[in-house]
């Protein structure tokens, strides 16, 4: 039972959150430098190992596709599932599991460590909400770079894949014919479709880490459990939308 | 020094006026789950008066200050400035309240310059020219032009603690606020620090609330003084009032004697453990 309330009052604040992050939506033009900031820290510092990690997601891909397609005598197809597979479901997923690890965590380590050194108190007396300057900006940031990230994870995999393709004797297939059955099956829908579900995984991964940051209580010890939590909870979250937006672009 | 006549603060930066602020507790309480921290706590404080409020460590002192300045519910009873709700975001609107931190609370990453400089620029109070001569008028009254580019980390605690009174500063405040503005500094500080409050009150007769259980502090410079134990008010009076006092409580909080033969801990430990 207090598992469930404690769940309960979680979404109610994340919800409170959003909407009072919102309201100032309007005050985004004056935050523009904030803005650029929180594009740096969450496109530019995670780019490189988003770029590693697609890249090796895409020859993993074509490895496995390569033994199993073969003894269909179907390897000429791997480029459509190394297509298909990054830009609907892995690009997506893994840059936002990335996102929560490498952007969530340092979100909710610093408005926590904020908390505990009472910086959120003073913003409160100072009349300048928290949610105005620390989550709305880092909010829009998220929603610019998401498909920016997007686009680049699925170019690196999709081109980890044709190197694996073309260089492992056994699959062997040129980077013509692979790229030619990539581009056959692999539509502008799929992509916007992947594009779509990192949006909506990187907004909940930033909200809730900003939520967790931002309730954090008691001292410094608090502020590691908060970053579990959050990241943690962000996982879970990515897991569970993953599934209904999936259904919801079918 | 007496209580203050003048209702009236002068912006530290204008000169113009404005009617200083009143606060009321009225029969305030607090719970954090089983414990009573504060229990139905009443005075008022007047317009321009710097109004300290001492008591040992753990009477609930800060607690009662954070309800002052809106951080907090109460359990029962209420705070009022200016007859308003202080945790509400209008009130703050309304009425300008600065709270100086007992660690300063500066924002770790934005240098001393910028700490000054948010609330102006939040709350568009000028372009960057006017609100840059704020920031460095507000830093020269606390002595700390050649400081504005450092960052927190790169300050003594001294200098945190005048760094937050000069933000507090910058804010215009009708209420000022003081969380022990002289712990851990040493003696030196502390008195500046004192002095810096009372100067602020006589220059600019702004309503000031010290906690503290610095002495020197609550009988020199203050208006008033209100002792706290076990979130209980004791006494509420002129400073003279409290030095006259007979209650052996107060006394021995006042002038605590150092007993080697019947040590304090011994006592600690039989109320802790009845």
């Amino acid at each position: 039972m207090k598992q469930i309330q404690i769940v309960l009052e979680g979404a109610g604040s994340l919800v409170q959150l959003l909407i009072r992050s919102l309201s100032y939506v309007g005050t985004l033009p004056r935050q523009w430098a904030r803005f650029i900031e929180q594009c740096y820290m969450i496109g530019y510092t995670t780019l490189p190992i988003v770029a590693v990690l697609s890249f090796f997601i895409g020859t993993v891909l074509a490895l496995e596709a390569g033994y199993s397609m073969e003894g269909f005598g179907a390897k000429q197809f791997i480029g459509s599932l190394v297509g298909l597979a990054m830009a609907r479901e892995l690009g997506p997923m893994m840059t936002s599991v990335l996102l929560a690890g490498r952007v969530g965590s340092a979100i909710t380590a610093e408005l926590a460590s904020m908390k505990v050194y009472q910086e959120i108190d003073a913003l409160t007396t100072m009349n300048i909400p928290a949610a105005k300057i620390l989550v709305l900006p880092r909010l829009a940031a998220v929603l610019v770079m998401m498909p920016v990230l997007i686009v680049i994870s699925n170019i690196v995999g999709w081109f980890g894949g044709a190197v694996v393709a073309r260089y492992v004797t056994s699959i062997g297939i040129s980077s013509e014919s692979y790229f030619a059955v990539l581009r056959q099956y692999t539509g502008f829908k799929d992509v916007m479709n992947g594009a779509t579900k990192a949006e909506v995984f990187g907004f909940v991964v930033v909200l809730v880490c900003c939520n967790i940051g931002l309730n954090t209580r008691g001292g410094p010890r608090e502020i590691g459990a908060s970053v579990t939590r959050a990241v943690v909870t962000s996982l879970i979250m990515i897991l569970v939308l993953d599934y209904f937006v999936t259904k919801l672009l079918e | 020094m007496t209580q203050a006549s003048c209702s009236k603060t002068r912006n530290p930066f204008t000169g113009a006026e404005a009617d200083a602020v009143r606060v009321k507790v009225d029969g305030l309480s607090k719970s954090f789950g089983e414990l009573n921290v504060l229990k139905s706590v009443s005075f008022d404080v007047n317009p321009g008066e710097i109004f300290v409020i001492m008591g040992p460590s753990g009477s609930g002192k800060s607690v009662l200050l954070r309800h002052i300045a809106g951080l907090e519910i109460p359990t029962a009873g209420s705070v009022t400035v200016e007859g308003l709700d202080p945790s509400l975001e209008s009130t703050r609107d309304r009425v300008r309240l600065a709270l100086v931190f007992q660690d300063g609370a500066l924002f770790n990453s934005l240098s001393v310059y910028d700490n000054l400089a948010l609330y102006p620029r939040e709350h568009r109070a000028g372009d960057e020219h006017a609100i840059s001569d704020k920031v460095m008028h507000a830093l020269t009254i606390l002595s700390l032009e050649k400081s504005a580019g450092q960052f927190p980390s790169e300050l003594s605690g001294g200098m945190k603690k005048r760094v937050a009174i000069a933000r507090a500063l910058v804010m215009e405040p009708q209420l000022l606020l003081y969380d022990e503005p002289t712990s851990e500094l040493d003696p030196v500080m502390g008195a500046t620090i004192s002095e810096i409050i009372a100067t602020l009150k006589q220059e600019y007769s702004v309503t000031s609330i010290v906690v503290t259980h610095d002495r020197e502090l609550a009988l020199t410079i203050s208006s008033r003084v209100g002792i706290l134990m076990a979130g209980r008010l004791m006494s509420l009076g002129l400073p003279e009032d409290l030095r006259k006092s007979r209650d052996p409580r107060i006394i021995d909080f006042l002038n605590p004697k150092i007993d080697i033969e019947h040590p304090r801990f011994k006592e600690l430990e039989t109320q802790d453990n009845p």
